[in-house]
């Protein structure tokens, strides 16, 4: 397609540009803003009303000289070449290479913001993934194709769990165990948690499985909108292309967020809730719902979001439209942490919703649901005795109430409390029942009869 | 180039997802215009002078200022018609199957124009015997009738506002759905060809005769609607609450198990791996009712959150016409909404870009009305037309409120036009409590109505079950209060009892396991027996209770563990088992008084 040059603009504003007085320009065009002497920057038609166009530069404006820039629109959307040489390496929110290799040739390209995937096309997601951990892979199973975020707090440690999935996660039952290959977006990272990750990719040995995607704290915020979708079309060429399984992680979605309000700022966009656009949903869904598996491919894509919330608030706009796009969310709980808790999983409030499908007979192991189901149930009911105890004292309650405290107690020390260690899922599962047994009988009322016959031995002696 | 810009529509300004229009021949609100050279659907929105804001319903990358607009005089449409049913659509009623086929894509492509019903398939067409050449007809009136599943029988209608003499109808045959099925001539004295088919604008509510007073339940085959706040056939009811208080599975559930003839399932703004889920699973599932796979009964509406905004606004719309499209023909429907929020939110999202001046949290300031509007296309009517004819709509819509608030726009304002409120709660969900209904603060406003239902229908009990439970579940809130403060041993026995029962009640009968094969759905006799039995254990323990039995004797019955198990271990086609379960109760409290010389 043609392209057009247009000399100067006519305002500047944040990361925005206005040009006037140009004709043929494409909604969502692909565009390059020249300076003299100094690198090129990128950017996207926003808006055109008339004769004016309307650009986000994802370098951000300074220096430019209103009337010197040149301004090249490409007739096209934003493309990434794509090949499989990009396992292994390192590049900016652009597909512009940072560990001094060549850049990527390729025939292959792709518009980065993809297209929404047929619903009569996906596949529905089944095989569970073995995170080693046991509050997931018991109580919120993860399974392959999933989008699901982590809700944590300043000072948590979600990258420590990060980590631990990484060096840990194996996809069970799946053939072919080499096609993997992570995805890393780094959406407004800082310096420390980008090296943590760079380390722990090399502790691990995925890093000649991993690309990266940099955006970092001091980079340019509107380029950070950009970052995920580099990443995910990435991720959607190795799974659905090239048959890989990719595990697709993007930190930090608050950074994120953050620079799309700026933007809408800029554009005078009319705010929803904490100055938010109204369209946040949308877009976070046009970045979330890539995730999955489709029909006639081989891959996936599985994503794990670091999300932070501000102030812990599980409310806020931003872990909030989260929640109701993801398929799930694993929260990090601080009372947990500071307890010396880890992983400091806040199980209750967790959810996996693709995890119903994806456990029991066949899949997991046949006791898997209901086990589960009473784990969760006994865990509720002994915090509340737990509340209860704070009131009146633990010596008040009476002998069914001090049992559920104890469980909960035991269950937080010992099964979420599992250190930096692998735990198969059996392994996790009989730790349930271990845990189950200490219960009365009459309390077990989601796991059946011949469940407990089967798991639980020498039963009786605490059942009066 | 032939034309002068001047003389054709062309793009002004582009702008999220709507764009300026100037050059129409004509400026009418609704008229549906493709813009740009890949022809992408819109719709016109606003007029001002002889400019048109143009709403589309496909993402506008690529069009660019001048580029052609070209008006079709049509209005966003309904195809309504045999094929409606086992099928999928996004928001604007495009096959989602067709358009993978013909994309060859797994991704929806941009541009692609398809009609809703398959112009091929051949339907076995059968007339209404009683119509014959010379007859009048009107809107309405059944012509005849096409099996659509093996579960519907699809009446081929007059269209509403038609009418004439009919100059021939065809006999039994096979009919493609554009083909002519009947003749008429109508009172302009233009011939007029009718098909299997017709076109129904969206945004506008189908006529009907009268609407009547709702007067029986949608039996849901979820305990706590159907015996705590249940809805009437052609009743309305919101599902508010945040996420992970499953509002998508007790619309699955809904969907899955009411007595409704058709569904009508809206996945507005949702997961696309949950339409996925109800794509694969209801195909193989059976519905209760006929046996047949409950996909013959069921139509999908997909429009998932990273598909277009403006199409979402549009999906609801197309869901309550082809609801209405059913009703007219005397079904029972049942319309679910996941979720209205989302719906709001494009709402918002466009009036945002109109730059519509904003009420509350940026949401328009005719938010109530077209929510009212929605809500008010449901109802039982008398349809027009003859045989006379009855049918209802029923709307379930989800609501998810931003951080779980119900004070918020989207939830307050719907409260103001639904009658059953099931408000889920966090707390419940949080220990895995589902369905997680709050029994405080849910309401129905059909009790009355389904009372003398229940009288009539051989359930005279059920009004007292109801609120003798109602009266524990209260009680024991209350208790709870207290008992945080002072602990429950601290409790009379009597006190204690309520608050074992109220347990009994919350796990064996309020909780409800969706994926549990026998749990999954409890029908009405079940629920009632279980009402039954769980108020027995009460009166006869309280008896004992006040002759001075402690507490721990009754906790400690087998029967406490078996009342709670009832729901998944007395199979739903063998209620006749829960008479032991009955006798067991007898037992068990006369053994008690026997032993230890209580009166009984």
């Amino acid at each position: 397609m043609a392209r057009i040059t247009v000399r100067g603009v006519s305002e500047i504003r944040g990361p925005i540009i206005i040009i006037e007085g140009v004709t043929g320009i494409r909604m969502g065009e692909y565009l390059e803003v020249k300076l003299p002497n100094k690198p090129t920057r990128k950017g996207r038609v926003l808006a055109i009303e008339e004769e004016r166009v309307i650009i986000l530069l994802y370098q951000g404006t300074y220096e430019l000289e209103k009337d010197e820039i040149e301004t090249e629109f490409f007739g096209r959307t934003m493309q990434l070449f794509v090949a499989e040489d990009m396992i292994g390496r390192v590049f900016n929110s652009q597909g512009e290479p940072l560990d001094g290799l060549p850049g990527i040739y390729s025939d292959e390209y792709r518009d980065i913001n993809g297209s929404p995937i047929n619903p009569t096309s996906r596949i529905y997601p089944r095989d569970y993934i073995e995170t080693g951990i046991s509050s997931i892979d018991s109580m919120n199973t993860l399974v392959r194709g999933q989008k699901l975020p982590i809700f944590t707090g300043a000072g948590l440690p979600n990258n420590q769990l990060i980590g631990q999935i990484v060096k840990q996660a194996r996809i069970v039952g799946a053939e072919g165990e080499d096609k993997f290959a992570i995805v890393f977006g780094a959406m407004g990272l800082t310096m420390d948690d980008y090296i943590y990750f760079q380390r722990l990719f090399e502790e691990t040995g995925t890093l000649d499985k991993v690309v990266m995607f940099t955006n970092l704290a001091s980079d340019s915020a509107a380029e950070r909108l950009i970052t995920p979708r580099v990443a995910l079309t990435t991720a959607e060429y190795l799974a659905f292309d090239k048959g890989y399984h990719v595990l697709a992680i993007l930190s930090d979605i608050t950074n994120y967020c953050q620079a799309l309000r700026e933007v809408s700022v800029a554009l005078e966009t009319v705010p929803a809730r904490k100055g938010f656009p109204g369209y946040m949903y949308s877009d976070l869904a046009s970045i979330y719902e890539r995730a999955g598996i489709i029909e006639g491919s081989q891959g996936s894509i599985t994503l794990i979001a670091n999300l932070t919330m501000p102030n812990d608030d599980i409310t806020h706009p931003i872990p909030d439209l989260t929640g109701y796009i993801t398929e799930g969310q694993i929260i990090l709980d601080r009372s947990l942490h500071n307890r010396g808790i880890y992983p400091p999983i806040d199980v209750l409030g967790s959810l996996s919703r693709l995890m119903k499908d994806g456990i029991g007979e066949g899949y997991t192991r046949k006791d898997h649901p209901s086990l589960s189901n009473q784990l969760y149930a006994s865990y509720a009911e002994g915090l509340d005795k737990r509340r209860l105890a704070e009131v009146i004292g633990k010596k008040e309650l009476n002998r069914r109430d001090q049992i559920l405290y104890e469980f909960a107690d035991k269950f937080e020390d010992n099964f979420v409390n599992q250190g930096d260690v692998y735990r198969s899922i059996e392994d996790s599962l009989n730790l349930g029942w271990s845990l189950l047994s200490n219960l009365p009988e009459t309390e077990l009322t989601k796991v059946s009869e011949a469940l407990i016959r089967e798991h639980i031995q020498n039963k009786g002696a605490d059942s009066d | 180039m032939p034309h002068s810009a001047e003389e054709r529509a062309r793009i002004v300004t582009i702008k999220g997802s709507t764009v300026e229009v100037r050059g129409l021949s004509s400026y009418r609100m609704g008229e549906i215009t493709y813009v740009g050279d890949e022809k992408l659907i819109g719709e016109v929105i606003e007029i001002e002078r002889d400019f048109a804001t143009v709403q589309v319903y496909e993402p506008l990358e690529g069009l660019k200022i001048n580029d052609p607009v070209y008006p079709t005089g049509k209005s966003l449409s309904a195809e309504l018609g045999p094929g409606l049913l086992s099928n999928i659509f996004d928001g604007i009623q495009r096959p989602l199957e067709q358009i993978k086929k013909l994309s060859a894509s797994s991704f929806i492509q941009r541009g692609i124009q398809i009609n809703a019903l398959d112009r091929h398939k051949k339907w076995q067409f059968e007339p209404n015997k009683d119509l014959t050449k010379g007859h009048f007809v009107k809107g309405g009136d059944v012509l005849g009738s096409v099996q659509e599943t093996e579960t519907i029988k699809c009446n081929i209608l007059v269209p509403p506002n038609t009418n004439g003499e009919l100059l021939s109808i065809q006999e039994n045959g096979e009919f493609k759905i554009t083909d002519p099925i009947a003749e008429l001539k109508g009172s302009d004295k233009k011939k007029e060809e009718l098909t299997l088919m017709h076109e129904w604008h969206v945004r506008i509510a189908r006529p009907f005769l009268k609407k009547l007073p709702v007067r029986e339940p949608l039996v849901t085959g979820q305990r706590i609607i159907d015996m705590f706040f249940p809805i009437a056939k052609g009743g309305t009811a919101a599902i508010p609450g945040g996420f992970g208080t499953g509002k998508t599975i007790l619309q699955h559930q809904l969907s899955k198990w009411s007595d409704a003839d058709v569904v009508i399932y809206i996945g507005c703004g949702e997961r696309g791996n949950e339409m996925t889920d109800v794509l694969r699973s209801f195909p193989k599932l059976v519905d209760p009712h006929t046996q047949n796979p409950l996909m013959d009964r069921t139509s999908l509406i997909a429009n998932v959150s990273n598909m277009p905004v403006a199409a979402r606004e549009a999906s609801i719309y197309m869901g309550i016409t082809m609801a209405e499209f059913y009703r007219d023909q005397g079904f029972n429907v049942l319309l679910t909404a996941d979720s209205t929020s989302r719906w709001a939110e494009a709402l918002r999202e466009i009036a945002g870009q109109l730059e519509e001046m904003p009420v509350e949290e940026g949401y328009p300031a005719y938010l109530g009305a077209r929510l009212a509007n929605f809500y008010e296309r449901a109802g039982q009517v008398i349809a027009l037309g003859s045989p006379y004819r009855e049918g209802s709509i029923n709307i379930t819509a989800a609501v998810s409120p931003p951080g779980g608030d119900f004070s918020e726009p989207v939830t307050a304002n719907t409260k103001r036009f639904v009658k059953t409120f099931w408000g889920l709660d966090p707390n419940l969900a949080n220990r895995k409590h589902f369905p997680s209904i709050n029994w405080l603060n849910s309401y129905s406003g059909y009790i009355k109505v389904i009372e003398e239902w229940a009288l009539e229908s051989g359930l005279e009990d059920w009004g007292r079950y109801r609120q003798e439970m109602f009266t524990i579940l209260q009680k024991d809130d209350e208790l709870q209060h207290i008992a945080e403060l002072i602990g429950s041993k601290a409790l009379p026995a009597d006190e204690q009892l309520i608050i074992l029962v109220a347990d009994i009640i919350k796990e064996g009968f309020l909780q409800q396991n969706a994926f549990d094969k026998v749990d999954s759905f409890c029908p009405i006799e079940k629920q009632m027996k279980m009402m039954k039995l769980m108020l027995l254990f009460y009166n006869r323990a309280e008896v004992l209770i006040r002759n001075g039995c402690p507490i721990s004797l009754i906790t400690n019955l087998k029967t406490v563990q078996i009342l709670k198990r009832i729901k998944e271990d007395v199979p739903n086609d063998n209620i006749i088992q829960m008479n032991k379960i009955e006798d067991y109760i007898h037992t068990d409290m006369e053994e008690l008084g026997s032993k230890y010389g209580y009166k009984v």
